[in-house]
């Protein structure tokens, strides 16, 4: 089991000393469809939590991105601009979005684990 | 017979329901000194023949293009449409074809407006094209949106040489938008530092060539210093036929192209309805307004036309769309698609040489007049020139002796003295020497 920790908006994210690194989770990636284009936040912009920090659109729909922590975006993955089909083929690796140096570890408590997010999925089926 | 659907007893119903007395009782927050004390003073209903009678009588109070020498242009033109044209468009698989919104059933449609969005490129010099827009001043507030979107930033500069028709269309949108407008003044001899203006809140520089008074512009060094500050360039033409003869935007660095496209298909008609054209370079396309069509194949690998991008759009995204224009102006482009077609690009070349050699004999002549000063140094199909007296007045007389001569600069200006005097002259295909001499004529006459 990973120490990946997900938000109800369908990111995961993974801590790193006090740097979150943001994607989608598989099953977003998979309701969206075939992503093909990513619009990523700014590098140096802080961002409230819930906060919408870019735009994913796929052959079916346009979605946000939401911040799941508040912080300051410190790296974007570039490479999804020519390439976003990454965020299909491995959502949880090459696929992932930003780098988030966030303000308070607390706000992690407010996030669901690996097994409390497949009981969120279950619920909503 | 009136085609009233309530009676009597239905219309007794519905007061005694509410309370009223009489239908003039729901008017009583009218103060009473503005209702009519009987019917409006029209006369008797007639017959189709009498009704057209009167209304061919009015009509010939008109001087209008198709009925006298004729120099107006400013962002408006009088040109030649083929007979072709309107009866192509009048057919019913195209005229009762609105922008489809369920777009693959209308194949026809959607080739057209592929064929439509690549002369657009082709001609623009630039990436891409959209299906179209309303007109060319819409347009161009829409680019401004889209700059601002693009670069994060909301200062818009305006060159003074934009139709001044143009900057109130995206002063309109920046009433209430989140952006700032810096309008330069159009000045006599063209001169303006654009590229001082830029800072680092600048979205674009929006510049139009041939500009209001007809100049053209070299805008090379503007695009690099717009890039070099991160800004874009938007660059308009209202009259599309001198893209036939001079560098393209796209050529000299446009990062957006928008024109109005009235001049190719498309008869003045008072006004409109006319058609906008907009163009950007790829890597903005996900930020341009408007419908796009592109091209694919089915499951048999049978060529096919698709409406593509739509996610930008107002259907699915809703409040964050790149526009709320979620059609666009399907007759017009039509009718340009074909006009254009037909002239081909040697066609669409030789109209344009055409243009410029008419306004080239029209400025020829007008210079050797007493009281008149060519100001251009360079024009493509109109140019400016200063009279010895206000130019609404010297119009005036040019209409009295059965001239339309031009466009007063004070009509868009009328505060601004130093331009009382200018007067925009344009001349195209359709201008004959015989008009040529009835202005020189009467230009002279009104000047002495």
């Amino acid at each position: 089991m990973s120490d990946r920790l997900y938000s109800k908006d369908h990111e995961w994210i993974e801590m790193d000393g006090d740097i979150a690194t943001v994607g989608i989770s598989e099953h977003a990636q998979e309701q969206l469809g075939d992503v093909v284009f990513v619009e990523l936040p700014d590098i140096g912009r802080s961002l409230s939590q819930n906060e919408e920090a870019g735009v994913v659109e796929s052959v079916k729909a346009a979605s946000e991105l939401y911040a799941p922590l508040a912080g300051e975006i410190v790296e974007v993955n570039e490479t999804l601009v020519d390439d976003p089909a990454q965020v299909n083929a491995d959502p949880y690796g090459n696929g992932w979005f930003m780098r988030v140096r966030i303000d308070d570890t607390g706000q992690l408590d407010g996030l669901m684990d690996e097994e409390a997010y497949q009981e969120f999925l279950a619920e909503l089926e | 017979m009136r085609y009233l659907p309530q009676t009597d007893a239905d219309r007794a119903e519905m007061l005694a329901l509410i309370g009223a007395a009489s239908i003039d009782d729901l008017y009583v927050d009218v103060p009473r000194s503005a209702w009519l004390d009987g019917p409006v003073d029209l006369p008797p209903h007639q017959g189709e023949l009498q009704v057209e009678r009167a209304m061919a009588a009015m009509a010939g109070k008109n001087l209008h293009g198709g009925n006298a020498p004729f120099f107006v242009g400013c962002g408006a033109y009088r040109h030649h449409v083929p007979a072709s044209v309107d009866a192509l468009i009048q057919r019913g698989e195209f005229l009762t074809s609105y922008t489809p919104y369920q777009p693959e059933v209308s194949q026809g449609t959607l080739q057209m407006l592929f064929e439509f969005q690549t002369m657009v490129a082709m001609l623009t010099g630039m990436d891409v094209a959209n299906a179209s827009m309303y007109d060319g001043a819409s347009g161009t507030a829409e680019a401004v949106l889209m700059a601002n979107r693009s670069t994060r930033r909301h200062r818009a500069v305006l060159s003074g040489g934009l139709h001044p028709h143009y900057r109130e269309a995206v002063e309109t949108y920046a009433r209430y938008g989140d952006f700032e407008i810096a309008s330069q003044t159009l000045v006599p001899d063209g001169v303006e530092d654009l590229a001082s203006l830029i800072d680092d809140s600048t979205s674009c520089v929006v510049v139009q060539t041939p500009d209001i008074m007809g100049r053209l512009h070299d805008l090379r060094g503007l695009a690099e210093a717009c890039h070099a500050a991160g800004a874009l360039l938007v660059v308009v033409v209202t009259e599309i036929v001198s893209l036939g003869l001079v560098r393209s935007p796209g050529d000299m660095g446009a990062d957006i192209v928008v024109c109005e496209g009235q001049s190719i298909g498309n008869p003045m008609g008072f006004g409109g309805p006319y058609l906008g054209l907009f163009a950007t370079r790829d890597k903005y396309v996900r930020q341009m307004p408007g419908r796009l069509v592109g091209e694919t194949a089915d499951s048999d690998g049978k060529r096919g036309y698709v409406l593509t991008l739509s996610t930008r759009e107002q259907h699915i995204r809703r409040e964050k769309a790149t526009s709320n224009i979620c059609t666009n102006s399907g007759l017009c482009a039509l009718a340009f698609t074909i006009h254009l077609a037909l002239l081909g690009e040697a066609g669409m070349m030789r109209l344009a040489r055409l243009n410029h050699e008419a306004a080239q004999r029209t400025a020829e002549r007008l210079a050797t007049i007493d009281g008149v000063t060519v100001l251009n140094e360079s024009y493509f199909n109109e140019f400016t020139v200063r009279l010895s007296r206000p130019a609404a007045d010297v119009i005036d007389a040019l209409v009295e002796r059965g001239v339309l001569g031009g466009v007063p600069i004070s009509r868009f200006e009328p505060d601004n003295g130093e331009l009382a005097d200018l007067m925009v002259v344009a001349a195209t295909e359709m201008t004959t020497v015989e008009e040529i001499d009835a202005l020189g004529n009467a230009l002279a006459e009104v000047l002495s």
